[in-house]
């Protein structure tokens, strides 16, 4: 306890001390505070242990040529000696130059704007219009809260079902309709489509209630003395609403993004990447690399740094553009 | 190495001894050499089965009893896992050394994969294997890696052509197609005649076997390390399939829960032909259209323009090497594999014996579904059985939906299917 204790304290010393240049008052806040830090230490060796580590291992199994054949082990009689080596930054180099990476890396893009595009939108108009008093209010919070609440692969299997060509109820209702059926999830396009209404659908309550907890922290006053000023329904939004939002909403953008840059199960669940590899985004091809056949593990914690690090300067980038624009965080 | 002898002596006395405290027998521990009755082996075992639960699962589950009440003292853990996740699973389980079964129903293409990994027992002179000669040579050559066998089979299959006889019938063919061209005309009539679809297309890599092996092609050529799949006779078959949807002898197929909506559309009458194997049969009879087992006909695969043929199937059980009850499990192992287990299952559901023993079985020879497919099985095509075997499969896969969605054409898709098959198996050529 003491030793982790003591490099906790060294640690932070060197963080500070750059910044400031005195260490007296940190070492008068250690003993001051001294039981802060104690209760803070097993979280930061959780922390080490739970996400450091394994982070620290993916990045240096980037660096290797290690498979499932390669890494070495010993399972009853049979004894396989780890041969994997050191290949520096073939792994990434190897990604990097790769057709499909890019072509994934567009998709993902294109898949996470939209997405991200519908659930703010939609869930910025529901929000507003459950801000406001109506009957069966609640009624309607907790039906829209519904598709929130469903997990993932239910969703997804269920969407499956829908979508389905021959038997599915979306086509059977076209075809009671007098029109042809669509083969959702045989074509790019539609495929395409598809994945995002179901990402759409299980995204935007998050953003609803989140949005509506915002809209509920804006002071009604403002409102009336807009009103009272003569500000239309249109000023009022753009001028009270959306700027009384903006803390909410550039959290939840950012969450959202991050979200549905990895939104693993819709994809894998709804489609497994096809047709051919079509709807396959950076997370799901990641997967696939390491988890079909002799599994690969450098190439995909390659993939894995990759994504982390987009996700990393996406995040850096996005608060730095907030900051400058005035807000506090 | 010798200072090294008396622990190890130790430790299995240990073991013994632990094993046969936790058997609750109470007998004094013997070395396993000298263990003169089976039935007194003791411990735990759990299966993971691959089996269709509802369909297939019972039969299993039924043997299980009977091995339990020959071997009072060994309690079997049955676990159904889905054939599609079990390979991932077991592999997931193996490397990390915890939650892996004892035995695993291990599909003919895993077993090479998992052996090269280190994760199975080897099986040679152990009492899992009993008789080998007895085994048939597809099947068996699946069981073996290196040399050394790491499996036992357990049942085989292939793909056959499977039919609804009144379809064909109302369509003016007593007699099922023979030839991918007559495959095509009966399919065309079918749809003429009746409004049924002819051939209901599964878009899967195993399904697309038979057309490439009847133009002559195949995926390698194991023998030479040569990556054959971009051949003149493969884009001859993918021409082939092309065609069959294209003229409408097979409707569009859905590239999603392709299996499932051409199970479905046989069962209901609404598609008059499909490409399976024997493990479908206990689902088939369940449809509407085989309550009646007589209008469900079973013919080899069409033959192409060289031959007619279809991939060796099947699975084996195999034995993960860090078990804890290795000796339970080769009983488990070798009573699931007898001659009798394997007619039992052939008779109840349809499932092809590996053993050649087994065929002379009176169960087995008046179960009309084997006898049909005894003689496909003799034709079928054993596949590479290499470790890259099972990662061949996702590739020719995207392949197949490219071409069905009309995305690429069939030179194209074989071209890049070659292209990753490169990427998996970099010192072929």
């Amino acid at each position: 306890m003491t030793v982790s204790t003591r490099r906790v304290t060294a640690a932070g010393e060197s963080a500070r001390g750059r910044r400031r240049e005195r260490p007296g008052p940190l070492r008068r806040s250690f003993g001051n505070h001294w039981y802060a830090w104690a209760m803070v230490t097993p979280v930061l060796a959780v922390m080490l242990v739970l996400i450091g580590w394994p982070l620290a291992r993916g990045v240096y199994l980037s660096l290797t040529d290690a498979t499932e054949a390669n890494i070495g082990r010993t399972i009853g009689v049979n004894v396989i000696p780890a041969s994997y080596e050191f290949v520096g930054l073939e792994n990434y180099a190897r990604i990097l130059t790769s057709g499909v990476f890019w072509d994934k890396l567009l998709w993902t893009v294109v898949w996470t704007a939209v997405c991200v595009a519908l659930h703010y939108g939609i869930g910025l108009g529901l929000a507003v219009m459950l801000n406001r008093r109506l009957r069966f209010r609640s009624v309607y919070r907790v039906l829209l809260i519904l598709p929130w609440a469903v997990p993932a692969f239910v969703a997804a299997f269920i969407w499956r079902y829908l979508y389905n060509s021959d038997y599915g109820v979306i086509n059977g209702f076209l075809r009671l309709a007098g029109l042809g059926g669509v083969g959702w999830l045989d074509d790019p396009t539609t495929a395409k489509i598809a994945v995002i209404a179901v990402n759409v659908w299980i995204g935007v309550p998050f953003m609803m209630v989140a949005l509506l907890g915002g809209l509920q922290s804006i002071p009604a006053e403002l409102y009336e003395a807009a009103e009272v000023d003569g500000a239309g329904a249109w000023q009022r939004f753009t001028a009270i609403t959306l700027p009384g939002l903006r803390q909410v909403s550039s959290t939840v953008v950012l969450l959202g993004t991050i979200w549905t840059f990895n939104m693993f199960p819709i994809i894998f669940l709804v489609t497994r990447g096809g047709p051919g590899s079509e709807t396959e985004i950076l997370v799901t091809y990641a997967f696939r690399e390491a988890f079909t056949g002799i599994r690969n593990y450098s190439g995909s914690a390659a993939w894995g740094v990759i994504i982390l690090a987009m996700l990393v300067v996406l995040a850096v980038g996005y608060r730095r553009t907030l900051r400058s624009q005035g807000d506090p965080w | 190495m010798r200072r090294l002898l008396p622990s190890a002596a130790a430790v299995a006395a240990l073991v013994l001894t632990v094993s046969a405290c936790g058997g609750g027998g109470g007998e004094t521990a013997a070395p396993p050499a000298q263990v003169s009755d089976p039935s007194k082996v003791s411990g735990e075992v759990t299966w993971w089965d691959t089996t269709r639960p509802d369909s297939e699962g019972p039969t299993f589950q039924a043997l299980i009893k009977e091995f339990q009440a020959k071997y009072p003292q060994v309690k079997v853990n049955y676990v159904n896992v889905p054939s599609d996740q079990a390979q991932n699973q077991f592999q997931t389980a193996a490397q990390a050394g915890t939650g892996a079964p004892d035995v695993i129903r291990s599909e003919v293409a895993w077993t090479s994969q998992f052996a090269s990994l280190g994760y199975l027992q080897p099986l040679d002179g152990t009492r899992a294997v009993d008789q080998p000669d007895d085994f048939l040579p597809g099947p068996l050559s699946s069981t073996k890696f290196n040399g050394k066998t790491y499996a036992v089979p357990q049942v085989t299959d292939t793909l056959a052509l499977i039919y609804n006889k009144r379809l064909l019938k109302e369509a003016g063919h007593e007699e099922p197609p023979k030839t991918i061209a007559e495959l095509k005309q009966t399919a065309l009539d079918v749809k003429a005649k009746t409004g049924a679809a002819g051939l209901a297309l599964n878009v899967d890599s195993y399904f697309l076997l038979p057309f490439m092996y009847g133009e002559g092609g195949d995926l390698l050529d194991v023998a030479n390390k040569k990556i054959v799949v971009n051949s003149p006779a493969n884009v001859k078959a993918m021409e082939t399939v092309a065609d069959l949807i294209s003229s409408g002898a097979a409707p569009k197929p859905a590239t999603t829960e392709s299996y499932a909506n051409a199970m479905t559309a046989l069962k209901e009458g609404k598609a008059a032909m499909i490409y399976n194997g024997p493990w479908a049969l206990s689902e088939i009879y369940q449809g509407k259209e085989f309550q009646d087992k007589e209008n469900l006909g079973i013919a080899p695969v069409p033959a192409g323009s060289v031959k007619a043929a279809a991939p060796t199937g099947g699975w084996n059980l195999a034995i993960y090497a860090g078990s804890k009850n290795i000796p339970a499990a080769y009983e488990f192992v070798r009573f699931m594999t007898t001659a009798e287990a394997q007619a039992k299952i052939a008779k109840e559901i349809s499932l092809l014996p590996t053993r050649t023993s087994a065929y002379s079985n009176p169960d087995v020879q008046g179960n009309a579904d084997v006898a049909v497919f005894k003689p496909i099985m003799d034709t079928a095509v054993p596949r590479p059985w290499i470790p890259e075997g099972g990662q061949l499969f996702q590739p020719l896969l995207e392949g197949y939906q490219s071409l069905v969605g009309g995305k690429s054409g069939p030179a194209d898709m074989l071209k890049a299917v070659d292209e990753q098959y490169r990427g998996i198996m970099k010192d072929w050529s």
